[in-house]
């Protein structure tokens, strides 16, 4: 589990100060901000865009554009569930609809209490000790029932 | 005098245990009293047999794996005994018979150096490339390069002696040199393991690439499912600098070069070269009509060189004196090794570098020992996502570039997926649309709705509906997306989805042969 700093407007000035000489650095700010508060607040868009002179809209249509970046604050965990081929291939899909199942939620949402983002994520390279999985940046293979079980368990306390 | 213990670092070897493992060693040690010396190394490869831990003895690196941390006292016992046996031994680690069948030229020194250490990379004959080419002339350094025969490893295996000369002959002001290390494709991680386990050969591939076409700033793009690897290249990168190894006047040489990490944001596409200059430059990663080709026009307007990891990685040992040897190994117009592969459900999977020209057969049955589950192999997806589904009948292909296409598939990125006869056909050729779908960049009509089109018509053919017409609708949709896609990824969503056609018709109905046979 991370721990986020509430959204507040000097320090996001601040983080895109620090980035902000870099070559295209849009990308490498949106991170930034998204690293210290857990998503991307929309107040900060705007002031990307001054930062950067660049129009609103071309800042909007990149955070937009990357699976990466929240509009809002994740769960107090993020359980991400590789679902690319190697995992499918390796029992990924009976084990991705085990842990829908135990979450009460479908892969891409929040459970009710906002304690768990259960997430998919395309190829973690974990290929060859699939399938695998990431649970707040810390990764998992070979996984199977009792290691997804300990997992979403880990993630609900 | 300390043991010497080694412990992968490499992110797939953490996934089962690596970190707990060397905490269990740290505690038997101090428990023992004996003093001891963990290094992270990469991984050997072996992924089956990860954490996969090396304990240095005067016959060289003795194997011990999978170790769990329950194992750990009673193999430590065995480390320190003299005989040394224990149920996990593997024995000298270089004469594991998996190991000993590669050729690594490229991975040759990952998971036996120190990943962190510049010194332990030039022990183990890292930097000879660079300081030879240092003493070359451009023309001489392309002259090697485009006689070993390498090839782009990113899976379009263009010429790199023809891009690098392209960008060498292209005046400008400024000129970069951008490593795409958006490695998305399922079944692919050989340059994960790289940048992991010997991250300093990427580092000296690119300098030596910017040291010939005059370029002073590279950035290397990596994915950000990809957190160790950011850390362990930034780590280098800083090391490299400390060495006078970046930075201003290399190695006390006329040339400059400075490296970037940039971290991508989970978009597919972005492994796609325009994209990611796209991205690079902070914008949406909308794919670029070529021409103009980035060795004329790339990142910020400038010549850039933009080469996969790997073509990077094969580099130093071919500037390192090896050309022509590395030329001399492969078939056909595919010359020296490609480190490929082996995922999803097989025995023995992880990373094998050989020649090119071993068939999938022997990489599949042989050396991969089929699936885990026991079952028979159905089909392999070689090349990733956009990559051809190859039925048994087809295993004598030859692991080349030119004989994959001839029979209407791609070695892409070297990655084999292996799935058993469970597997749903029409289930992988709609997942091949879906991903499609969702990575799309959006910016050309074929990959942006065709895809689409092809979920809903592949979920019709699924419920049984009007399944001939709605598969000559699928094959016309393929063609579209093939040849109307501007890139790669609504260009080659077709293999799969066609491979899976053409070669598992029998699943393409409402009552998959599959799912009845199945128990």
């Amino acid at each position: 589990m991370s721990v986020y700093e509430p959204w507040d407007a000097g320090r996001g000035a601040e983080i895109i100060a620090e980035h902000s000489h870099l070559e295209g650095a849009t990308l490498v700010i949106l991170h930034a901000l998204q690293e210290a508060f857990g998503y991307v607040p929309e107040p900060a868009i705007p002031m990307v865009a001054e930062a950067l002179n660049l129009s609103r809209a071309e800042v909007h249509g990149v955070f937009t554009f990357y699976h990466d970046f929240r509009h809002k604050p994740a769960g107090k965990h993020v359980l991400k569930l590789c679902r690319a081929e190697a995992c499918q291939a390796a029992g990924g899909d009976a084990l991705a609809a085990r842990a829908e199942a135990k979450l009460g939620v479908s892969i891409g949402h929040t459970t009710p209490d906002e304690r768990v983002t259960l997430e998919p994520i395309y190829c973690l390279g974990l290929c060859a000790t699939a399938p695998s999985a990431m649970l707040d940046g810390r990764l998992v293979g070979r996984l199977d029932e009792a290691r997804i079980d300990a997992l979403i368990a880990e993630a609900q306390r | 005098m300390k043991m010497r213990i080694f412990v992968p670092r490499d992110a797939a070897a953490i996934s089962v245990g690596a970190d707990e493992v060397v905490a269990a060693l740290e505690q038997a040690a101090a428990k023992r009293d004996v003093p001891i010396q963990i290094i992270r190394n990469g991984s050997r490869g072996l992924m089956w047999l990860e954490p996969m831990i090396e304990v240095a003895t005067v016959k060289g690196r003795v194997a011990y794996g999978p170790v769990t941390p329950e194992d750990v006292p009673s193999l430590f016992d065995a480390m320190i005994s003299t005989n040394g046996s224990h149920p996990l031994r593997l024995g000298l680690t270089e004469e594991i018979p998996w190991l000993k069948r590669q050729t690594r030229l490229t991975f040759a020194r990952c998971g036996i150096i120190d990943p962190r250490s510049v010194d332990d990379y030039r022990a183990h004959d890292g930097y000879k490339g660079l300081e030879r080419a240092l003493t070359l002339t451009s023309d001489a350094i392309l002259a090697d390069v485009t006689a070993s025969g390498l090839r782009g490893r990113g899976g379009a295996g263009f010429p790199t002696g023809i891009k690098w000369k392209t960008v060498a002959q292209t005046n400008a002001d400024r000129k970069y040199i951008v490593c795409n290390a958006d490695e998305g494709d399922s079944g692919t991680f050989a340059d994960r393991m790289i940048m992991e386990g010997d991250p300093f050969v990427v580092i000296e591939g690119m300098t030596i690439a910017g040291v010939t076409v005059g370029a002073t700033k590279g950035y290397i793009y990596i994915r950000s499912e990809y957190p160790h690897a950011v850390e362990a290249m930034n780590a280098a990168i800083a090391a490299a600098e400390r060495a006078g190894y970046l930075g201003q006047r290399i190695c006390g040489s006329k040339h400059s070069f400075d490296l970037e990490v940039r971290v991508g944001a989970g978009a597919y596409v972005c492994g796609e070269e325009t994209s990611l200059l796209e991205s690079l430059e902070g914008r949406r990663g909308l794919v670029r009509a070529k021409p103009p080709l980035p060795a004329h026009k790339g990142l910020f307007g400038k010549p850039s060189v933009i080469n996969n990891v790997l073509s990077f990685a094969a580099i130093p040992f071919i500037l390192a004196g090896g050309a022509k040897a590395y030329a001399d190994f492969g078939m056909g117009r595919s010359r020296g090794t490609m480190p490929i592969q082996l995922a999803g459900n097989i025995n023995y999977g992880g990373l094998f570098e050989i020649a090119f020209g071993i068939t999938l057969g022997e990489l599949v049955d042989e050396i991969g020992g089929g699936t885990f589950t026991g079952r028979p192999v159905r089909a392999v997806q070689v090349g990733g996502p956009l990559g051809a589904y190859f039925p048994r009948a087809l295993f004598d292909t030859p692991f080349d570039y030119e004989a994959f296409a001839a029979r209407d598939g791609l070695i892409g990125h070297g990655g084999i997926v292996v799935f058993d006869d469970t597997v749903d056909m029409a289930k992988q050729a709609r997942f091949a649309m879906e991903f499609c779908a969702i990575e799309s960049c959006g910016k050309c009509t074929p990959c942006r709705i065709g895809s689409t089109r092809g979920v809903e018509t592949i979920d019709k053919i699924r419920a049984g509906e009007r399944v001939e017409q709605n598969l000559a609708v699928v094959e016309d949709l393929c063609n579209t997306m093939k040849f109307g896609s501007l890139c790669a990824l609504g260009g080659f969503t077709p293999y799969p989805v066609m491979s899976a056609l053409k070669h598992f018709k029998e699943d393409f109905s409402p009552a998959p042969k599959s799912l009845q046979a199945a128990e």
